[in-house]
């Protein structure tokens, strides 16, 4: 038994129970920490797999913003503390027959479509060196380009939804009011008085 | 080299898990939406590994575009959340029941 599979086993169960906290503890504020954890330990799954510039963006985004906005949420919402529904082990039949549906799915397709696969016919692709960062950043700089800035268009339109769905008036606040400036006419400003004697 | 299913089985365990989570946490859409970021991991886990046999960075970048687009998500989804319940005082799906008819 190698090193890289105990290190493989001992994360991917550490990665199953922190999920499965996730979704059991009764305080969503514990649930967002064991989401924290589980991003950790598989930023650490994604280095085995090669993956080293994703694994330190998923800590960086997800762990220090998603997260942590997660989080905010959390405090800022005065939730009182639901208690789970007993009814839990009523579901429990549905989610093993999901699991083993998509297990057997995935054994059945996937396994059996790459064990016979021709390798080298793919691996031929733009690699430049042997940084993975490189790498990435040449592919999403030349091939993917377009992508790229269509992600950031979806980066804009969120932050500007979440600004407009949240953004609360104050009345008390003196602003200006740039439609009405721009559509007053002439006759609202000036008033010509006739027949004054001097 | 650890075999592909491996990844694969547990990609899937953490794809039922947040299936479960959906299913039981109905109470809260805070810990849906968190079920959701799981389901995201597990589809993410899916794209490195196939990735990473066969010898292909296309899956990396795709990888990156779901994160981008799943950080939107999240901000948007939070922020629908926040109006709710500056309306309702809750955020049980249960009491959401508008329509009538």
């Amino acid at each position: 038994m190698n090193i890289e599979l105990i290190t493989f086993f001992i994360f991917s169960l550490l990665l199953v129970f922190t999920c499965l906290k996730v979704i059991t503890s009764s305080n969503p504020v514990l649930s967002a920490v064991n989401l924290v954890f589980s991003f950790f330990l598989s930023a650490v799954l994604w280095l085995l797999l090669g993956a080293e510039f994703l694994s330190i963006i998923l800590i960086l985004v997800y762990v220090g913003a998603v997260m942590v906005l997660f989080l905010f949420v959390v405090m800022m919402l005065d939730i009182n503390i639901a208690k789970k529904s007993a009814a839990y082990i009523n579901y429990l039949p549905l989610g093993i027959g999901i699991f083993l549906a998509f297990n057997a799915l995935v054994i059945f397709f996937f396994v059996n479509t790459f064990e016979n696969i021709d390798y080298n016919a793919v691996k031929n692709i733009e690699i430049i060196s042997t940084s993975n960062t490189e790498n990435l950043g040449y592919l999403l700089f030349t091939k993917y380009l377009v992508e790229f800035e269509i992600a950031g268009l979806i980066l804009l339109l969120g932050i500007i939804s979440a600004i407009i769905l949240t953004y609360k008036k104050n009345p008390k606040n003196k602003y200006q009011n740039p439609t009405s400036q721009i559509s007053v006419s002439k006759k609202d400003r000036l008033k010509v008085i006739t027949g004054l004697k001097e | 080299m650890i075999p592909i299913s491996y990844y694969l089985i547990l990609s899937t365990i953490i794809f039922a898990i947040s299936i479960a989570g959906i299913f039981l946490n109905r109470k809260n859409i805070l810990v849906l939406l968190m079920s959701l970021e799981l389901m995201f991991l597990s589809v993410n886990f899916n794209l490195i590994t196939l990735g990473n046999y066969l010898g292909d960075l296309t899956g990396q970048v795709f990888v990156f575009f779901v994160l981008t687009v799943v950080a939107a998500e999240s901000a948007i989804g939070l922020a629908l959340l926040i109006v709710l319940f500056r309306n309702k005082k809750t955020i049980d799906v249960d009491d959401l029941s508008e329509l009538k008819g």
